[in-house]
């Protein structure tokens, strides 16, 4: 962000009580900066997120400062760990009732892909039930793989533009019920990797 | 404690007051199995728990087994313990795959056999006669793929993700999470009269009186 701050050293005749900057700048860097988070901690990663939430790492270092178990005052739904179908509706009543600018942290390998779940109780991927905008790989991810998610968020963050109204647009369920077609679900659910082995009984 | 491959003196009893009903025992790994028939296996697990030389007071867990082999029986295993005595015992129930997979309900000699019979219903489909409240417990009320942990229930489930992921979204919350799964209802007499009125279903007479 560029700040030009009136300097009356410099100028000799200007107030120093004043700043130019770009709106978009402004609002992304307040906003970049005081992500609170919504933990949804469902299995492993939870722990690695209590441990960054922690001092050795501290997340508020990084302006998440809150952590917040309360989808109303939350910027950031952070799913760490693996959703089953069971909880499928939770989380995305959580999503909803999260109020815009928000944005959504997948960690770690199941709430990415459904990881080494491939079977009849777990999501696929968080990102059929709701829009991912950080995808942390790992099993667990270490800390730095959380913070380096963060920040890439950040980055995000501050590309944005408040005058694109697009970008705030609530997802609404379509006619299936779903929040994206029911084929780029399937897609999306597809096995991969050492997953398309496990067809014995499938 | 019994020894290594000595088995559990109750399978002698069992087999001199029940006879015919008390089929093959085995030792295995110095835990002491009992095959008993499906008809008479709740006055078998009755007496097992109150007869004063037994007193298997203690069901540490009920569950099912499938096997591989398509030829046996499916198995709904009894684990319990006698802490009198400090004996265990593992009672076994086989059940005909082509014929009512029904046993009945041990929720009236041991009460911690309610969400144990709920579960093998749920991932086995096995039906518990007489029991109170037989729905599922580890899958949702309105789950219609069958029984997971059958061996013809395919690992990915029966219905597409996308039907799945649909069928998940549709579940109604509130169901999930009532009072009566809390099992607040029991407790409704015992509650300050204030939360009582706050508990109050909203239509019909209370659950409890």
């Amino acid at each position: 962000m560029e700040l030009t701050a009136g300097t009356a050293e410099r100028s000799g005749f200007v107030s120093p009580n004043w700043v130019t900057t770009r709106l978009d700048d402004l609002v992304n860097w307040s906003r970049a900066n005081s992500l609170w988070p919504m933990a949804f901690g469902t299995a492993c990663c939870a722990i690695e997120f209590m441990a960054t939430a922690a001092s050795r790492f501290d997340l508020a270092r990084f302006g998440m400062e809150r952590v917040a178990y309360s989808p109303r005052q939350a910027d950031v739904l952070i799913c760490a760990g693996r959703l089953p179908f069971k909880l499928a509706p939770v989380i995305r009543r959580i999503w909803d009732q999260m109020p815009q600018p928000k944005w959504c942290i997948s960690m770690g390998a199941c709430a990415s892909t459904g990881g080494i779940f491939d079977n009849y109780a777990m999501v696929q991927g968080i990102d059929t039930i709701v829009p991912v905008d950080v995808y942390v790989p790992g099993c667990p991810p270490r800390p730095e793989g959380l913070l380096y998610g963060i920040m890439l968020l950040q980055k995000k963050i501050k590309g944005e533009t408040v005058f694109d109204p697009a970008l705030r647009v609530e997802q609404l369920a379509n006619e299936h019920g779903l929040f994206l077609e029911p084929a780029a679900v399937d897609e999306l659910s597809e096995p991969f990797g050492n997953s398309v082995h496990q067809t014995r009984s499938a | 404690m019994t020894g290594a491959e000595t088995p559990n003196p109750s399978v002698a009893r069992l087999r001199a007051r029940f006879g015919a009903a008390v089929a093959q025992s085995a030792v295995v790994h110095g835990a002491t199995i009992v095959h008993v028939a499906r008809e008479r296996a709740h006055e078998i697990l009755a007496f097992l728990r109150d007869d004063p030389a037994e007193r298997y007071d203690y069901l540490a867990d009920v569950t099912a087994v499938e096997y591989r082999d398509r030829e046996r029986p499916l198995e709904v295993v009894y684990q319990l313990r006698s802490l009198p005595h400090g004996a265990a015992l593992r009672v076994k129930i086989e059940l005909d795959r082509n014929g009512p997979l029904a046993v009945d309900s041990v929720v009236d000699l041991w009460q911690g056999a309610n969400w144990l019979e709920r579960e093998v219903w749920d991932m086995f489909g096995v039906r518990f006669t007489g029991h109170p409240d037989l729905r599922r417990i580890l899958m949702w009320e309105t789950y219609d793929e069958g029984h997971p942990l059958r061996k013809d229930f395919p690992l990915r489930g029966r219905f597409s993700r996308a039907e799945q992921v649909r069928r998940a979204l549709g579940a109604d919350l509130a169901a999930h999470y009532s009072m009566d799964e809390l099992s607040i209802a029991e407790a409704y007499g015992a509650i300050p009269a204030d939360m009582r009125e706050r508990l109050k279903p909203a239509g019909g007479e209370g659950s409890a009186s």
